[in-house]
């Protein structure tokens, strides 16, 4: 008997919700069409083209990025295209920046950049508005790099499908990050679109367009925003300096330098300025090897240092401490890796190297 | 992951309730009522003029949309390209209509048709795209996976995503400038249908998308071709000719300032005779303002080649205002080539190319199978993304390649269409070209007619300019006779007229006063090759929708190996300016003919102003046009 009543309860819940969401549908083109033309008109020089590595098949060279201050920082996806260090900012009105790397959270797979510019518009990340499934929202980007020079990013339309975690796909999508997600009815998360803004139909931030997922069994797209109130924090946290990179003319030199090839490391030859950190083979037996790392990992972080390339990694080293043991961060394909490297040294275990010891 | 299922539940459901519930609209708010019934309104207007197009045999098909009562209709080229040159039109009056090819754009991907049956086909209400911006609302309409047996068109609803956008050609066709981005679904088979804004006016001509990884399905990135362009276009697309699209002979790059500058010039260009070189900063082109190359990329790509345009420049410091011939995309000949080289659009080729011409057009024809297109069926539309426009190996799995050879195709042809089918090389369909001629040469003859004139013609009168004083001009087929102040000579008017560019700094002056009379008298069908052209802007004014506000019609003449260009104006039918290329590379003696007087039987021009190059040569007043055969 239950089971014949449920679909009619169901059914009546629906076509509530349906009434009220047609409502909001048909309202849109009445009187709207100014609205929206001025809500696009507003966030548009807010949301900028980002130029960097890639442009191999597959690996578009460009993605977006919103400005969160009116000093030029800009909020974006932590991705490849971040991986050089020439990234190149344009925004609406064609005016192109080098950016610096301010720092990045490779959990959420948020980096923030900084360009050298003032009183530029930008989303205040306090003001953010929150999303709730029906809500008709609005996404720019820089879609398949379309837009070039002073051309204004592109914006879609589409509703909130779902407000839900992309936990419960753990396995499907190929991601690090675990946490809320606007799942949208429109197709807004195109080559490129990545670090877009999510707006309701006002121009309201709502998210930043996370990069392009697909599940691996069903073979569906994902189309989705990171809910800006999952981001904040750790935005504020880069822009303070957690994750910052350390600066060698202001610290102190350590007095027994960081040496990873002590786990087992061997990286690739340093052979250009920017040779990035790549794990070019592991020592058998080694703590390397136990932890679990491979040929061809790329190291991101040192114990929450963001390392961009070799050179770098041998800068940062000589203010870190050898430590006994130490957390990696590292990109093995599409995805990241939290490694822990353990010293197999019982003397080193205690921090004090032994004398004449050191490689 | 339910819930994006069950919002597509809901949203069915929502439908079902607004349509069948009748009293649950008292609940609702009146406007909405109001928007409800204006947007239904719209989109059955909208539909009526909307076509899904097959080819002869019922293959392959795209979309189009009838801009005229009688018939007219604009599509892509790459939709009338693989279904050759008789098509049937569905509409969503349910019957089919015969349809014959007229015109096509391989550059700009713009075919104009005419379909058969009717004087009073609806038809799209023009709007103006140079008004469209970001986050207006849009409607594609069209014929995608080819779903609708019953020719109602699909409509899709969409925001504008971005207006002036550059899409890179595929070879040298293709090529989507000052486009409009839309994420109105636009799907293989919507290819050549209408983009209407939210007011259900025409705004462009939906042809393209960017898929690349996802599969050939729409993912809300569509592109339109501007209905503004296609308005330049108008005239030649009512031509019958390939036509082309313009360059002008520059190169132009942005500086470390970020000003956009000539990095390469030719010297044959006319850009070149009129005085830009290298380093210029381009400032306006084509009443438009220049800030970025793909600024000047898109308005360079809205203009057919032929027409003239104003350019403003700085050179050394100071800005100079200057008026562009621009020329084709495609060498001579070549368009028609490589179109009749891929299908031979039918036997008995003619030797006149007239005009235009590219590479082979299977690149990025885009009009292959859907990869895994869910319903199987033969879809037909989008383009490659610029990152993979070529799709050479496309050709050999595109199913239309399948059909039978072109002169099966004209005998299958239906008899309406074979009666408005003329094939000739360099054309699309000859037999409109010559409508126009017929067209522009009856609306001249209400001015008078010449043809019945004795052969000497004496014009008086007095020339203000380089050569001030009176001015007598003695013209007869054979030979002509010029007396000016300073100069005065005879001319044999034989097989070759090259040589003939005096008096100097004229241009050719004499032999533009003959062919003028040749003209007059011989008429189209004897004057010599004469073709219709187009419509060209009748003055280079510094602002684009003023440019094509007033248009000329232009007859190409080709006699004694000089080509003139006649410009017509259309309110009254009389010549307005002559252009006499005695080269390529030259500039031409320019005619422009002020003032007319009618006397008994005719209008006789009273004033003519003689242009070369930059200047005025001269100014003629004309006391007296004599006919008649008496010698001196």
């Amino acid at each position: 008997m239950t089971e014949s009543w449920r679909p009619p309860t169901r059914l009546l819940r629906v076509a509530t919700l349906a009434l009220s969401l047609w409502g909001v549908l048909v309202l849109a083109p009445c009187g709207e069409a100014a609205a929206s033309r001025a809500a696009v008109e507003r966030v548009q020089p807010r949301v900028v083209k980002i130029y960097g590595a890639g442009g191999l098949r597959g690996l578009e060279a460009y993605q977006s990025g919103v400005l969160v201050s009116a000093e030029g920082h800009i909020l974006t996806t932590w991705s490849y295209v971040l991986d050089t260090e020439a990234v190149t900012v344009i925004l609406d009105d064609g005016r192109k920046f080098e950016a610096d790397l301010l720092g990045a959270d490779p959990v959420l797979e948020i980096a923030v950049l900084k360009i050298d510019a003032e009183d530029l518009s930008f989303f205040d990340l306090a003001a953010a508005v929150e999303g709730d499934t029906g809500m008709r929202v609005l996404a720019f980007s820089n879609l398949y790099g379309v837009a070039t020079g002073d051309e204004r990013v592109s914006v879609q339309r589409g509703v909130v499908a779902a407000v839900t975690t992309l936990a419960g796909r753990q396995g499907a999508f190929v991601t690090p990050y675990r946490g809320r997600v606007y799942v949208v009815d429109a197709i807004t998360n195109n080559p490129g679109a990545t670090g877009g803004a999510l707006t309701d139909i006002r121009g309201q931030l709502l998210g930043i367009l996370g990069k392009e997922l697909r599940d691996r069994r069903s073979q569906a797209w994902l189309n989705y925003a990171v809910p800006i109130a999952e981001l904040r924090e750790a935005v504020s946290d880069i822009r303070a300096g957690k994750f910052r990179r350390r600066d060698p003319a202001k610290e102190r030199l350590a007095r027994n330098p960081l040496d990873l090839t002590a786990f087992g490391i061997v990286f690739v030859p340093n052979v250009v300025d920017s040779t990035p950190a790549y794990v070019d083979a592991v020592r058998p037996d080694s703590s390397a090897a136990t932890s679990g790392l491979q040929p061809d990992d790329l190291v991101l972080f040192v114990g929450g240092v963001l390392i961009r390339s070799l050179r770098d990694l041998r800068e940062q080293a000589k203010l870190i401490e050898q430590p006994a043991e130490i957390s990696l961060i590292v990109r093995r394909g599409e995805e990241l890796k939290t490694v822990m490297l353990q010293s197999t040294d019982a003397e080193a275990e205690v921090g004090e190297p032994r004398e004449g010891e050191q490689p | 992951m339910k819930l994006p299922r069950l919002l597509v539940l809901v949203l069915l459901v929502a439908g079902f309730f607004a349509a069948a519930t009748g009293p649950a609209r008292a609940d609702v708010d009146q406007a909405v009522v109001e928007a409800e019934a204006r947007r239904v309104a719209v989109v059955e207007r909208i539909s009526a003029c909307t076509l899904a197009i097959f080819g002869a045999g019922g293959a392959g098909g795209g979309s189009g949309v009838v801009i005229t009562p009688d018939g007219y209709a604009l599509t892509n080229f790459h939709v009338t390209q693989p279904v050759g040159n008789a098509m049937k039109c569905g509409m969503a009056d349910g019957k089919l209509y015969d349809a014959v090819i007229v015109s096509v754009d391989p550059t700009g991907d713009v075919a104009m048709i005419k379909l058969f049956g009717r004087n009073d086909f609806p038809t799209a209400e023009m709007g103006d795209s140079s008004q469209v911006r970001p986050g207006d609302w849009a409607y594609a309409v069209g014929n995608p996976f080819l779903l609708a047996t019953d020719y109602k068109p699909t409509v899709s609803y969409g925001m504008i995503s971005g207006v002036s956008r550059y899409q890179y050609p595929a070879g040298t066709l293709l090529e989507y400038t000052d486009c409009i981005q839309t994420d109105a679904a636009i799907n293989p088979g919507n290819s050549g249908g209408p983009l209407f804004d939210d007011d259900g006016k025409l705004i462009g001509i939906n042809g393209r998308g960017s898929f690349e990884k996802r599969g050939r399905v729409n993912v809300g990135v569509g592109y339109a071709i501007s209905i503004n362009q296609i308005k330049n276009f108008m005239g030649y697309l009512r031509s019958g000719r390939i036509v082309d699209h313009a360059s002008w002979g520059t190169r132009a790059a942005s500086d470390d300032e970020g000003r956009v500058v000539i990095s390469a010039i030719q010297d044959t260009s006319d850009a070149y005779r009129r005085g830009l070189r290298y380093d210029d900063e381009i400032l306006r082109f084509g009443g438009r303002e220049i800030r970025t190359v793909n600024g000047l990329k898109n308005v360079l790509g809205i203009f057919p080649k032929g027409w003239r345009v104003p350019v403003t420049y700085r050179q050394d410091g100071e800005v100079v205002r200057t008026v562009v011939r621009l020329s084709g995309t495609h060498a001579q000949g070549e368009l028609a080539e490589m179109l009749s080289g891929r299908r031979t659009p039918l036997p008995g080729p003619d030797e006149d190319p007239p005009d235009e011409n590219g590479e082979k057009p299977a690149d990025g024809e885009g009009d292959a199978e859907a990869e895994g297109d869910a319903d199987g069926e033969a879809p037909e539309g989008g383009e490659a993304e610029e990152g993979q426009p070529a799709q050479g190996d496309e050709d050999s799995e595109n199913p239309e390649d399948a059909r039978p050879g072109a002169e099966s195709q004209e005998l299958e042809m239906p008899q309406i269409v074979r009666d408005h089918f003329e094939a000739r090389t360099g054309f699309a369909n000859y037999y409109f070209n010559q409508q126009q001629q017929v067209r522009v040469w009856q609306a001249l003859q209400r001015n008078g007619s010449f043809g019945d004139l004795p052969e000497r013609w004496v014009l008086t009168g007095k020339a203000s300019g380089d050569d001030t004083g009176e001015a007598y001009f003695a013209l007869s087929p054979s030979r002509g006779e010029l007396r000016l102040p300073v100069f005065r000579f005879e001319a044999e008017f034989g097989d070759e007229l090259n040589d003939l560019v005096d008096p100097p700094g004229s241009g050719g002056l004499l032999l533009a006063l003959h062919l003028w009379q040749r003209f007059l008298r011989e008429g189209i069908e004897t004057f010599g090759d004469v073709y219709y052209l187009g419509t060209v802007p009748s003055r280079p004014v510094d602002d684009e929708a003023e440019l094509r506000r007033n248009l000329f019609d232009v007859l190409v003449g080709v006699h004694g190996g000089v080509e003139t260009r006649f410009h017509f104006d259309p309110t009254d039918g009389k010549l307005r300016t002559m252009e006499v290329f005695t080269d390529d590379d030259v500039d031409p003696c320019e005619l422009y003919f002020t003032e007319y007087r009618r006397d008994e039987q005719r209008y006789l021009p009273t004033q003519i102003e003689v242009r070369f190059g930059d200047r005025i040569y001269a100014r003629l007043e004309l006391e007296s046009i004599q006919f008649g055969p008496k010698e001196d």
